[in-house]
């Protein structure tokens, strides 16, 4: 009886497909649609990037982290010093400030490493809170009530504008390319056993502790990226905006509403953290109370979250990231096949 | 000096009675609770509410507070929190934030964003001599003296009752107590509401010595969390050690400027973490 290792679908190569004429129409966004639209799609995509790499640490490296705001801030903030103080066009400064992170990332995750599960996530936010205070004290970047970044004056608005748009635009499709690229990798398969089970993966050899250090310093890159970007779309920037522990907020919010350690997972939920804030946040307090409230419902019931359901309804999953082992020699419908989930 | 240690002190141990619940609950079932701070600023406004009721009287007010914090909690634990219970963490850790985020515009929604603080009378003002030109406030000496006798009380109930060895039992392994015939639900729930007590009496505490407001809750609970860790999880002892060097090393920090109390006891945690990573007295580990 031969056997196939099947890695993707006729669906998820549909979707695929799909994904990339979808980012070919967006990339000509800036030749009809409207300013506010590109404003709005930099914000959400600092959201995106942000709660994907919460994903990738929660959901897969069962790092439950409330502090990668620290990176989130830090690249923020390595940028506009970067620009306002050096000289470097901002733009050039996203990649270098998400470096930045990345290498800031390695002593931090000694020091974060030392606790376990809760306690962890609790000292990373108490990490986060050490640079905010840290940057509040540093004049040459504003203090405690931060700064403007003055480096992009002398360009046009319109110019701005569609330039932070398209950067924002490549910074998503490299991270969700990225994520995808390496989940399907060696690597990817050693970090989702990891998730299905710590004991059995490093009973076959996976290095548990490197592959959860190289998670946490490729998250802070991507939090770092997030945050430089931001901070150039929204040209100015305080060390509470900055460091706020309401950004791991959010991204708790959307990873858990689109599914966790799923990658579709984080973008299904932006794009629903997006409508829910264009119109409901006018009720304040009470929408942030709902958004909590949310979190805690699809956490205890809905695990799967609308990523899981959207999958399960559609039969096939829509970026695959596992192997699934076909017992068999001709080719069937891969529903009603016997599968055996690859776990390695 | 000596007026920076006495006052150091004394702030250890608010921040001893922040952490004792934080404590507790991890210890008895490895849940960490990232709504700890904002239970104590909700505690702190139902003491609060409840004052006027009472004739004004802290005392009353604590003594009908408590008791609801402990339904409370127990309710809190039964109906939701043992529901996130399991190996993996994260479910706990993903309720107790969302709950954290419900609570804190709850109240920004009832009490608004201005702080509150609780009218204590005489007692704010009252100060005793302790020789030589050292005075201390009667309110933050009392506060010690609750913090000194919950961790006391603690560290008996959990050495000498059935109660104790109960929550020994379930935190070594529920299974094999499950077996002996404990209800672990049960002796969760009761762990959770003794927790809530203590965390209602900090509540009652910091609403009297300073002000509650809706947005403090996060910051209360690093307070709570580095005395945990600092002085090693598993002993209430070294909880409230950790407490007292917190406060101190805050108090050291206010000293060199007021902008860096806070910053300055994030920077000592962070040391105790570097030189011992499992606290001054450890005794179980995560």
């Amino acid at each position: 009886m031969g056997a196939t290792v099947i890695r993707s679908t006729r669906g998820s190569k549909a979707v695929l497909a799909g994904a990339v004429v979808a980012v070919v129409v967006a990339a000509s966004l800036p030749l009809w649609g409207e300013s506010s639209w590109m404003r709005e799609f930099v914000e959400i995509s600092c959201y995106l990037i942000f709660a994907m790499m919460w994903n990738l640490l929660a959901g897969y490296g069962g790092m439950v982290s409330v502090g990668q705001q620290a990176f989130f801030g830090l690249g923020g903030y390595v940028m506009l010093a970067l620009g306002n103080l050096y000289g470097v066009n901002p733009f050039l400064a996203i990649p270098i400030a998400a470096a930045v992170a990345a290498l800031a990332s390695l002593p931090v995750s000694k020091l974060a490493f030392r606790l376990q599960g809760g306690y962890f996530s609790i000292g990373t936010w108490v990490i986060a809170e050490v640079f905010r205070l840290s940057i509040a004290n540093v004049s040459a970047v504003g203090g405690g009530s931060g700064t403007s970044l003055t480096a992009l004056r002398g360009i046009s608005r319109s110019v701005r504008e569609s330039t932070t748009y398209w950067v924002a635009l490549a910074c998503v499709v490299a991270s969700v390319a990225l994520v995808y690229v390496f989940l399907r990798s060696k690597e990817g398969l050693a970090l989702q056993a990891i998730r299905d089970s710590e004991v059995a993966a490093e009973s076959q050899g996976i290095g548990v502790e490197r592959m959860k250090l190289a998670v946490y310093v490729v998250a802070a890159f991507g939090c770092g990226m997030a945050g430089a970007l931001y901070f150039v779309s929204n040209l100015r920037i305080s060390p509470d905006a900055a460091f706020g522990v309401d950004w791991t907020a959010f991204a708790i919010f959307i990873v858990m509403i689109g599914g966790i350690g799923r990658i579709e997972g984080p973008v299904i939920g932006a794009i629903v953290f997006w409508a829910l804030n264009k119109f409901c946040s006018d009720y304040g307090t009470w929408y942030q109370l709902g958004l909590g409230l949310l979190a805690i419902v699809m956490t205890l019931f809905f695990r799967e979250g609308l990523g899981g359901f959207l999958n399960r309804r559609l039969g096939f999953d829509m970026l695959p990231t596992r192997r699934i082992l076909k017992l068999g020699a001709e080719p069937v419908a891969l529903k009603s096949q016997p599968v055996v989930e690859a776990r390695v | 000096m000596t007026e920076t240690l006495i006052q150091g002190l004394l702030l250890g141990g608010l921040y001893c009675l922040f952490s004792l619940g934080l404590s507790l609950m991890f210890g008895v079932m490895r849940l960490t609770n990232i709504a700890q701070g904002d239970f104590i600023v909700a505690g702190g406004f139902a003491a609060i509410c409840i004052a006027p009721l009472v004739g004004g009287s802290p005392l009353l007010a604590g003594l009908v507070l408590l008791p609801l914090a402990f339904g409370a909690g127990y309710l809190l634990q039964r109906g939701l929190l043992n529901r996130t219970l399991g190996k993996d963490p994260l479910p706990s850790l993903v309720v107790t934030f969302g709950l954290s985020i419900v609570i804190q515009n709850l109240l920004l929604e009832v009490f608004s964003a201005s702080p509150r603080s609780l009218e204590s009378g005489e007692l704010s003002t009252g100060s005793l001599s302790l020789g030589g030109d050292i005075v201390v406030g009667t309110l933050p000496l009392l506060i010690f003296v609750a913090a000194l006798a919950a961790t006391v009380g603690l560290q008996l109930l959990f050495a000498r009752t059935p109660l104790g060895r109960a929550f020994r039992a379930v935190s070594d392994d529920r299974e094999v107590a499950e077996l002996m015939g404990v209800r672990s639900a049960h002796v969760y729930a009761l762990a959770t509401a003794l927790a809530t007590v203590l965390i209602a009496l900090a509540g009652l505490f910091q609403g009297l010595r300073t002000t509650v407001s809706p947005a403090d809750g996060p910051l209360l609970l690093l307070f709570a969390f580095e005395s945990v860790i600092i002085g090693g999880m598993g002993s209430f002892w070294g909880t409230f050690v950790g407490a007292m060097v917190l406060g101190v090393s805050q108090q050291v920090g206010f000293g060199f400027d007021p902008g860096w109390g806070v910053w300055f006891g994030h920077l000592v945690f962070l040391a105790v973490l570097v030189v011992r990573p499992n606290g001054l007295f450890p005794k179980t580990k995560g």
